[in-house]
């Protein structure tokens, strides 16, 4: 089950970070009418995939993928989606309380009972972990009566030694057309990846489809605070 | 972007020479390097929309290539690009992308500053 909630208020630093684990859970929650706001942060300006032969250069990607994220928000059925203008892979290096403010802004805007982000120092990529620390910041600074819930992605190897198993399982099975959709959406990003995760699907492997119709978080432990 | 003519290509860097121009150089092993493959020592520069005015470029060795571009008093170079094009903004991008189409080096060069 996937609890009602007064509005989500998603935080992402690139196109794509929300396809692979929450699009399921985004597109539940705007099928149940539950409002749902996709910031995200940069255009994914430093992405690595350009083809062999290219398909684009280094100052076309944004142009893409910013096609592509508008593609991705149409698939999810998803209306509010805000691109911050910041740029790839300098998400930590700009003013921390810069970052908290941006957090701040987008949560007294749209008063959420539920924010999804990623988990501070468990989720890889610099940018991650950047977004993740505005993010609990913002949220730890508001009166603890009313601070949204806080679902977290983690992933770093050594996730499950440090938080365990996830204690939020949403199953999306009946909108993997529309996770599937979102992906695909991405395709700079993913078009190899699904090519061999779809004629997995196809063989009804058991993991690709646990992947695909299962998502899960971390509720941030506000008694195991990171810093 | 196409393969690298260097004939071409050699041309081009000299019309940028002699010129206030913006740069933009980046090497990556991409973020997730140390994520797949731990262990990994995952390094890279990047940097963008510095202006200088380079008196001499050069392309140099079989593909992947080789850029150099002489300074009043110093030096820019890149190695491994295998790309280039000239945008509708007159701009010179290369790049070295490996087998599988990863960006591993850029350089750009411009009369105008890109874009953020």
């Amino acid at each position: 089950m996937i609890k009602e909630e007064r509005h989500v208020l998603v935080i992402f630093p690139h196109p794509d970070d929300e396809a692979f684990g929450v699009s399921g859970t985004i597109s539940t929650y705007i099928e149940m009418g539950v409002p749902v706001t996709y910031a995200c942060l940069t255009l994914g300006e430093m992405g690595r995939n350009l083809g062999n032969p290219p398909f684009a250069n280094r100052e076309t990607l944004p142009l893409i993928r910013k096609k592509e994220l508008l593609q991705a928000a149409a698939s999810m059925g998803l209306s509010d989606l805000r691109m911050m203008g910041l740029r790839d892979k300098t998400i930590e290096f700009e003013d921390d309380e810069k970052m908290v403010k941006l957090v701040e802004d987008l949560i007294n805007d749209t008063n959420p009972s539920l924010v999804i982000s990623f988990y501070p120092g468990l989720s890889v990529h610099p940018d991650h972990d950047a977004t993740a620390r505005a993010v609990v910041r913002a949220i730890r600074r508001m009166p603890v009566a009313d601070r949204p819930s806080l679902y977290t992605i983690a992933f770093a190897n050594n996730t499950l030694e440090i938080l365990g198993e996830p204690d939020i399982i949403h199953n999306v099975e009946a909108v993997a057309d529309k996770k599937i959709a979102t992906l695909n959406s991405h395709a700079s990003q993913t078009v190899w990846m699904m090519r061999d995760m779809e004629k997995r699907l196809a063989e009804n492997d058991a993991d690709a489809l646990k992947w695909l119709h299962t998502e899960r978080f971390y509720t941030y432990d506000w008694n195991n605070d990171f810093e | 972007m196409q393969p690298v003519q260097p004939n071409h290509l050699q041309e081009l860097l000299n019309s940028f020479a002699n010129k206030d121009v913006y740069i933009h150089l980046e090497t990556t092993n991409g973020a997730y390097a140390g994520h797949f493959k731990e262990g990994f020592f995952n390094a890279g520069a990047f940097i963008r929309n510095v202006v200088v005015n380079y008196e001499l470029g050069k392309v140099a060795g079989d593909s992947p290539h080789r850029i150099g571009l002489k300074l009043p008093y110093g030096w820019i170079y890149a190695q491994g690009i295998t790309h280039y094009t000239v945008d509708e903004k007159d701009r010179l991008l290369m790049a070295g992308l490996d087998p599988e189409g990863k960006l591993a080096v850029s350089l750009e060069i411009s009369e105008t500053p890109f874009t953020y």
